[in-house]
This record gives structure tokens, sequence and C-alpha cells, in this order.
């Protein structure tokens, strides 16, 4: 029989968190930190309003671009958070989480050979999406000493002449990294001259712990060269309904609704009712969510202090990325004798880039009792090794 | 949200946290969230350290009743001295003042049946301002205190994910 498949899709690495996955999924007892979902349920009232959509019958499809009740809430919360103006009319498209919304905005920009730069570690499917939309990515490796902002004499060096898109992954998964204006600035300067377009991955925007997110769409001049991405997953612990969204310039946002209307037709229905409820009434769970990660995240970050385990301070996300590199061995053979020893499971920092080497990602969408034991457990792996050294 | 309702927030939930972890989580000195605490009990914010207990899963016979009691205000007091004359017996857990059809809400907790059927009639009925009563005994007991009884806590998540 002939070959079938995609020369592009096989020759895709496959995720590097997959390999991990499969050896701790076969341990029952272990304690995993590994997860990079919220540990909340969705908020009781947003639950209630998607029961009530599926009673009233609200299971049909929407428009292709969501529901128009939901864009004029995106439109708000974007005014209201980040003094941000979208027309809810052509400038916002509700997506399949963020994860489409990447896929789509990459697939509406790229032609063959144009370059994305894709700063790394970073999450797992810009790569693989700028690869399948035919463009060649070019990744900068972030420094821990910069504490993993991207730094413009960074960005300069990548930017060749066939490059057409930037993506912004903060508040980063995985290292917790942000972006503050003045870093934000320097970059907009390198983008409006180079003439270039910002993918500004923006899914953890509500959980951050030194001053309010900043999107690079706020710089002046950079709004009409920007694609938001932002989402319901992490602000509202909604992972599982699976809804996101893009707002951008509408010459943009038309093409993206044309790929979403032929490949999806429309993000779930239930998802969107209850989404809408999310907007309208959702602020103080973020916020005590919020509150409840920052103090998970200060009694880690201690708790590295205290080991004298380097780690550098991550102010958004829920995830801290301490560095290993005293042990002399991979960020994978550091998790995988983790896992062994002592049952706890983290993330080789590998499976967010080449640059991730030497570190972990730690999340802390756990309750505080669980980060206590991981945390004993960890410790005393740490001792043991710098004993046997 | 200030530093002190943040405070108050964690130990509404856990009031076996010590100093140390408790300056940790609110990125604040021990030093200063001892302060804290002394002030709060000393300003009668902070009223004591209970302990939520499902007695339904011991072997301790409890009973349960909400009373709504109607009574007639007194000149110059109201409902205080009324509302006194009730908490001060030790099985009434709780007294609130209610607006609606009642004036008084009285939690009790008895080992029997009959012991709060002697304390309404005996007691509570007898007094002056009383009107009448109305004794609603609790089944069962599904959340307390914002914690929901029974909840068996499982991760559902996967176990990696990116």
């Amino acid at each position: 029989m002939r070959q079938f498949l995609s020369e592009k899709v096989i020759n895709l690495k496959p995720s590097g968190i997959r390999k991990f996955f499969d050896i701790v999924s076969e341990m029952k007892e272990a304690i995993s930190l590994g997860v990079g979902e919220p540990d909340f349920d969705t908020p009781w009232h947003i639950r209630d309003e998607g029961i009530y959509s599926l009673e009233r019958g609200k299971t049909f499809y929407t428009s292709n671009a969501g529901l128009k009740p939901l864009r004029e809430e995106i439109s708000n919360y974007l005014k209201r958070t980040q003094d941000l103006v979208y027309n809810p009319d052509n400038e916002i498209v509700v997506t399949v989480g963020g994860s489409e919304a990447i896929d789509i905005a990459l697939r509406a920009v790229i032609n063959p050979g144009d370059e994305v730069i894709i700063p790394q570690p970073s999450y797992v499917s810009y790569e693989p999406c700028a690869i399948l939309a035919d463009a060649k990515p070019v990744i900068i490796n972030l420094k821990a000493e910069n504490e993993f902002r991207l730094k413009p004499d960074e960005l300069t060096s990548a930017i060749t002449p066939k490059t057409k898109v930037l993506i912004l992954p903060y508040p980063n998964n995985p290292t917790g990294a942000i972006m503050e204006e003045n870093d934000l600035e320097e970059i907009a300067k390198i983008i409006i001259e180079n003439d270039l377009l910002v993918l500004s991955d923006e899914i953890y925007s509500a959980l951050t712990y030194k001053g309010k997110h900043i999107s690079i769409a706020q710089i002046k001049g950079m709004q009409e060269r920007t694609i938001l991405i932002n989402g319901f997953s992490k602000a509202y612990a909604m992972t599982g309904w699976r809804l996101g969204y893009a707002c951008g310039p509408k010459e943009i946002i038309s093409q993206m609704t044309k790929i979403h209307q032929f490949a999806i037709m429309c993000a779930p229905t239930t998802s969107q009712y209850a989404a809408v409820e999310a907007l309208k009434k959702g602020d103080n769970d973020v916020e005590m969510m919020r509150k409840a990660y920052n103090q998970r995240r200060r009694f880690l970050l201690n708790a590295f202090k205290e080991m004298k385990l380097d780690c550098f301070e991550p102010y958004g996300a829920f995830y801290v990325f301490p560095c290993i590199k005293e042990f002399n061995m991979t960020s994978e053979e550091f998790a995988t004798k983790l896992l062994m020893e002592e049952k706890v499971a983290v993330v080789p920092g590998t499976a967010f880039g080449d640059c991730g080497e030497g570190y972990l990602r730690i999340s802390y969408a756990y309750s505080l009792e669980n980060l206590k034991i991981a945390i004993s457990r960890i410790s005393n792996f740490v001792e043991r090794l710098r004993k046997q050294a | 949200m200030t530093m002190r309702d943040e405070l108050l927030s964690i130990i509404e939930k856990n009031s076996r946290i010590d100093f140390k972890e408790l300056a940790i989580l609110l990125g604040e000195k021990e030093e200063t969230v001892f302060n804290e605490i002394t002030n709060l009990q000393e300003e009668g914010i902070i009223c004591g350290f209970h302990t939520l207990i499902n007695w339904e899963k011991t072997s301790i016979e409890k009973v349960t009743a909400l009373i709504e009691v109607k009574v007639t205000p007194q000149r110059g007091q109201g409902f205080d001295h009324i509302a006194e004359r009730i908490y001060n017996y030790p099985e009434v857990k709780s007294v609130y003042l209610i607006s609606g059809g009642y004036d008084l809400l009285a939690t009790l907790e008895e080992k029997t049946l009959k012991e709060i059927a002697n304390f309404v009639s005996d007691k509570l009925s007898t007094l002056d301002s009383v009107l009448s009563t109305a004794t609603h005994f609790i089944l069962k007991k599904y959340k307390d205190h914002g914690t929901i009884m029974n909840k068996i806590q499982k991760d559902e998540r996967e176990v990696i994910t990116p």
C-alpha cells in the first residue's frame, strides 16, 4: 500500500510531555505537579448558566464568529481590564480554546516560507502550528538572567527579511515570566520599524502578581499590528469548556473567521452561554483564585529558597521554573529520578524548548496541602543528591 | 483586598495555620502578621478558633433544631434583651435577629429530641416577651460554614498537561 501520511505531519516532533505522561500515569501513588490547568472547579454560577442554556434548548450552532452577546462582553472586558477597544461586530472571533486561535491566526497570515519568531521556553503548540501553516519557525532562546523576558537585542538578531510574525507568549507558560510596560515598549519599537505582526498569547493575563497585565496591543501603534489571543480556561477555570477568542484588525479577523467557519463552524454553544455569565459576573471569582495562586506562589518560592534551589521570581501564570543545573543531570533525568524515588511528577523544562534544559516546570495549580507534601519530598530528594555529590 | 482581609479569608478556612506560614503566604513579616492577629482579637473581629465537626459520623448523639421565635420587643432595649435571655442558655448555639415572618432564629443542640421539646416548652415559651415558637429539626447537614460535608476530593485532571 502507498504511504498515505503527510510528510509534514510525520516530521512534526511529538510533544515532549507525552513521553513523561505515559510514565506518570502508570504510577498511581505519585503526586503530580505537572498539570497546566487550574485545580478549581468552574465557579458554580457559570456552570449553572451552561446548564440553564441547555434546559432552554440552546443547542444549535451560533454565528460563526460566536454569540453576539459574548463578543460584546469580550469587548467590554478588554475595555475595562486593558483599556482596549475592539468592535464586537468584526474585530473578535470566538474560538475553541486559545489553541484554535493560535492555529487559525497563523494559517490566516502565513505564506509559505514566511518566518515566525517563537521565543522559548514556551507553550508546546506554537512551533508545530507554524510548521503546519508552512512557516519557518525561528526560535529565540530566552535567558534566565533576563527573567525569561524577551530582550530587544534578542529579537533584532532573529529578524530577517522573511520575518513576518512574532509570537509573544506572556504571562508565560512554563516560566511564569511577564513583560512589563517598558519591556513591551522596546519590543514594539522594533516591531514597527520592521513592519511585523505580533501574535500575543495572553491566556494567563488575569493571573499576574506584580501589577496588572499589560498587552502589547496597548502600546501606541501596536493594536493595528497585533492579534490578541485570550480565553476562559485559565482565568475562569474553564479548560474543559474549550473556549477562547482572538481580537485584531478586521481584515485579519475576517480571514481567521473564514478558516474557523470551514474547519469548526462555531465554538461550543453551551460554553458560549456560560462564558457570557463568566464575563458579566465572574470578576470576584477570578480575584479569589488569583489570591490563592499568589499565596501558593509565595509558598513555593520560599520553599525553594530554603532548599537553596536557584529560582527567579515569576510574576505570572501558575508556574515556577527552578534551575537544577547544579546537579549535573538533564531535566529529563532529574524529573525521572524524582518521580521514581520520591513519586513527585514535574515537567522537564525541555518539553517547552531546548533552552528549557536545566530547568523544571512546577505547577502550583494544586492545594497547599498537596504542595506541602510534594515540597517535602523534593527537599529530601535534593538533599540526598547533594550528599551524593 | 487588604492584607487584613486576605489574612481573615485564609484563617477563616484554616485556623491551625501558624504565623510563619501565614507570613509566607501573605508576603509579610512574621511579626506583622502576629501583631495584626493580636489586633483583630482585641477588636473582637476574631472571636474564636473553632473546629468544624461532622457529628453525624461520630457515635455521639446530637439533635439540632432551628427555632423561629416571635417576640414583643421591649421599650428601650428592642430585641437585645430578649435575645440575651435566650443566648445565655449554653445549649443554644446561635441566635440571630431576622427580618421577615418572625424575629429571632435560635439553633439548639441537645442529646435527645425530648430535651429540645423540654427546652422549648419549659424555658423558651414561658419567657414573657415570647409570643410564639416554631421548631424545625435538622435531618441532615449538607453544607456548613462553606464546607460541603461528605465531599470527596478527587483530582479529575490528567496527571501531566502542557
